[in-house]
């Protein structure tokens, strides 16, 4: 699958439907039937079947992996295919994009899926007063043509390269024009499973369309059962029990204990999740690269994932791309812990020692506060006195993250380059959370979005990398994995997604009865 | 009987009073947790302009004191408000909070889930302990006596997640007897739901049978050096008769009063349980709503609890008059 080159699958989505078909190789052949029961964390009483309100896996995996679909879907080995969309073309300045869509394709309530939909359902992202976590990807496309029942073109204020992937994003759903309302209210998509009953914040049934456009290769079970369990204990006690067949984070205490038992296996990849430090750029001392760059031999990444992930995850090196990124640039050099390259920098900025507040709370990621206290400890070799402030977890994410200037946070990072940078490092965005603006950079990243040939583009990429490696003002110690069991009484395919817990929280779809 | 009509009336009068006076107390506690609904539903999103548009939509800005009058207004009315979690506050054409859930449509089928567990529970619980307290009256002092004491305090003794941990490991992980997982839901039958429910409910059974099998054993053994007791036994009846139809009747009222308490606690103190076994009753709701500051659902649970108590101890005093014929029949 390899030597189809990504730029092939981007320009013309032709040979995504190839790559549809032929599946993922497996052990044994899957087969149709029985139900998948699975306890998932990540559920709220406020849930709904509003694809712009969608944050945690609950949700995500019901909607988009079970009774919506998307434009376009990432498959788990990372390359693009098409959902509703069967094939696309861009011109050559990346900035029109010409979609066809699925033919003789219906939603749930019996209404056939066409080009109004479409524009309808990304319509929803930008309606005013809507509050959108994708409003900014649809907020690019000046124009919504259509220009057939099944043909829709957009139009793009900048030409950007990422634009089918972007179309991936969960939050992007597809609704059916004129019903949207009653479909956010009974869950009413093209996806492979229909709701058979839906109770916010405590379960989700959902049954398979007979006779559904995936055909046989995808949806091979007749019904699922996703069960609301936030309490950890509960969904490791579940799995172990038998009462599900899958979970997802597992509690890495009882890692042994899931071993040990022969009827669960684990499942871990490593994707773009990424655990960070950010420092606002723009304020004294963090303007000054020298200390940004003595807090970055300060820390000691190895000993972060060794005892804060247990060994879960992956050293990071201060860029937000990570390995399930097209272009991740693995084979940079690796900052390591130095205490006196930190004292060396800190000399370079005219300082003897510094003293800073670094702002932490378990709502940042899980053991945000024992990292920092590590921190603490590893950065006073190099002369850098760092003074833990434990903050609430309410409110944490309006309070501290973008207002303090030194704190804990994180991401579940973004399929593509482009996408992860500007949300978080492109000069003004709202979530831009180091108050990132660099001159070379943000003209790599102008050039590197409408840049359709893959080779130049590597390189853009690797650059940008670079700049935020040795200048930027995020620290990235760590990648986290995402790890998950499952019983044996379901199997997966060998390749696993890795963007996403839970197979991009698509096992609904992927995932068959042993 | 005119009495007992007098205090009834006197008592819900009172508790009127405390429901307002907890209502006040739960809209203080909750305004003083940090962050609001908009902040915590917006998570890492939370810009300042959605957040004032979601405030705005859910009237979170207008002051404090207006909204609790805007509450009470309508509680009074029997209108507990619309939940904000089920708010539409992203719909399609923008904000419109007015088309969500209320919080009566939210509330109604996780209460009746507690009400059934609090059910299963009562149902094995009261007659346990109850049986359990007359036979340690009757071999008090005797190794079962000893044993009984020590199984029942120790229990009540630990902490409720413990329990249920305990419970899981024995009867659910080692031996699968039962299912750690009471995921129960509308369309089960009774006896899946039975079975499903039998873990809490045994949970809870350990935590609150202490108090009620040793304020049966206490009032027994009190009664025992009575006068009509010792008459009874030089009749010759049997020290088990002695005790159910003699001593029994006349130490109800203590007894009753503890059931009452802890069939109370059945409701209100089953947050921990629900959440250990993903049990879908309103204390898991509420702990829900509080992480989201749900607060027209936390108050209308506050609330229900409250009434709970304020009823089953209402409850409690009356058959504790009806059951002393001195209350009965004053002079």
């Amino acid at each position: 699958m390899s030597q189809i080159s990504r730029r092939g699958l981007l320009k013309t989505g032709a040979a995504a439907s190839v790559l549809a078909a032929t599946g993922l190789p497996a052990k044994a052949a899957p087969k149709r039937g029985g139900r998948l029961r699975a306890a998932l964390s990540g559920a709220n009483t406020s849930d709904s079947w509003d694809g712009r309100t969608h944050s945690d896996l609950f949700m995500i995996a019901s909607a988009s992996g079970c009774v919506f679909d998307c434009l376009t879907e990432t498959a788990a080995d990372g390359t693009l295919v098409g959902e509703l969309a069967e094939s696309w073309e861009a011109s050559a300045d990346a900035k029109t994009w010409t979609f066809n869509l699925r033919q003789g394709v219906t939603f749930h309530n019996g209404k056939s899926f066409g080009a109004d939909d479409v524009i309808e359902s990304l319509q929803m992202h930008t309606a005013e007063g809507a509050k959108s976590a994708a409003k900014p990807i649809v907020s690019a496309i000046t124009d919504m043509k259509k220009l057939g029942e099944h043909q829709v073109q957009f139009t793009l204020a900048a030409g950007n390269a990422d634009f089918p992937f972007l179309l991936s994003d969960y939050h992007i759903l597809m609704f059916p024009a004129g019903q949207i309302e009653e479909a956010i209210a009974n869950g009413i998509g093209t996806g492979l499973y229909s709701v058979v009953s839906f109770d916010p914040g405590v379960r989700f049934v959902g049954k398979r369309v007979e006779s559904h456009y995936k055909g046989d290769t995808a949806g091979y079970f007749d019904e699922i059962e996703y069960i609301a369990v936030n309490d950890n204990t509960a969904r490791m006690n579940a799995l172990m029990t038998g009462q599900v067949d899958a979970v997802n984070r597992i509690d890495f205490k009882v890692e042994a204990l899931l071993k040990a038992n022969p009827a669960v296996r684990i499942q871990e990849v490593t994707g773009n999740q990424h655990y960070t430090f950010p420092m606002l750029t723009k304020i004294a001392p963090f303007d000054n690269v020298h200390v940004r760059q003595a807090l970055k031999y300060g820390i000691n990444r190895q000993e972060l994932v060794d005892k804060i992930l247990l060994g879960h995850g992956q050293v990071g090196n201060d860029t937000p791309i990570g390995p399930a990124n097209p272009y991740y640039a693995g084979d940079m050099e690796q900052l390591a812990y130095d205490p006196d390259k930190a004292k060396f920098h800190l000399n370079a900025a005219g300082l003897d020692s510094l003293d800073i507040d670094l702002s932490a709370s378990n709502a940042a990621f899980e053991g945000a506060v024992d990292a920092a206290q590590l921190y603490q400890a590893s950065a006073a070799a190099g002369g850098i006195n760092i003074n833990v402030v434990q903050e609430p977890a309410d409110g944490y994410w309006s309070n501290v993250w973008l207002k303090k200037p030194f704190c804990a946070s994180y991401w579940s990072g973004r399929a593509t380059e482009d996408w992860m940078f500007s949300t978080a490092y492109e000069a003004g965005v709202p979530w831009n959370d180091s108050q990132w603006e660099h001159p070379r950079f943000q003209e790599l990243l102008l050039s590197a979005r409408a840049e359709l040939d893959t080779t130049k583009r590597r390189e853009q990429y690797r650059e940008m990398q670079e700049i935020l490696r040795v200048e930027g003002g995020v620290l990235v110690p760590m990648f986290a994995n995402y790890v998950q069991a499952v019983s044996n009484t379901v199997a997966s395919p060998d390749v696993v997604g890795n963007l996403w817990q839970m197979d991009n929280a698509r096992m609904a779809e992927r995932w068959w009865v042993a | 009987m005119g009495s007992v009509t007098r205090i009834i009336l006197q008592r819900l009068a009172l508790g009127l009073l405390t429901l307002f006076i907890v209502s006040i107390v739960i809209f203080i506690a909750v305004n003083l947790l940090p962050g609001d609904f908009a902040e915590a539903i917006l998570g890492q999103g939370a810009t300042p302009e959605a957040v004032a548009s979601i405030r705005e939509g859910l009237g979170l800005d207008k002051p404090p004191i207006t909204r609790y009058f805007d509450w009470l207004g309508g509680a009074i009315q029997g209108d507990l408000g619309s939940s904000f979690a089920q708010a539409n506050f992203a719909s399609f054409t923008g904000s419109d909070a007015a088309s969500g859930t209320t919080v009566a449509e939210q509330i109604a089928p996780r209460f009746k889930n507690t009400l059934f567990l609090a059910g299963v529970t009562a149902a094995i619980a009261v007659p346990v302990s109850i049986f359990l307290g007359v036979l340690a009256a009757l071999y008090r002092n005797s190794i079962f006596d000893r044993a009984t004491n020590i199984l029942t305090l120790s229990s009540i003794s630990s902490p409720d997640f413990f329990l249920a941990y305990v419970l899981i490991l024995f009867l659910s992980v080692l031996n699968p007897l039962l299912p750690s997982l009471s995921n129960i839901y509308d369309g089960m039958d009774f006896s899946e739901r039975l079975v499903k429910s039998l873990l809490p409910a045994l949970t809870l059974t350990l935590a609150v049978t202490a108090q009620m099998m040793r304020m049966t054993r206490a009032a027994i053994i009190n009664l025992l050096a009575s006068p009509y007791i010792e008459m009874a036994r030089l009749k010759g009846i049997s020290p088990m008769r002695v005790i159910v139809t003699h001593a029994l009747p006349n130490a109800l009222a203590p007894i009753i009063t503890v059931i009452a308490l802890n069939l109370a606690y059945l409701i209100t103190g089953v947050v921990v349980v629900e959440v250990v076994f993903v049990y879908p009753g309103i204390g898991q709701l509420f702990v829900d709503s509080v992480k989201i500051r749900d607060i027209p659902v936390v108050q209308a649970c506050c609330l229900i609890f409250a009434a709970a108590y304020i009823l089953l101890n209402l409850s409690a005093d009356v058959l504790s008059i009806l059951s002393n014929p001195r209350l009965r029949h004053p002079k």
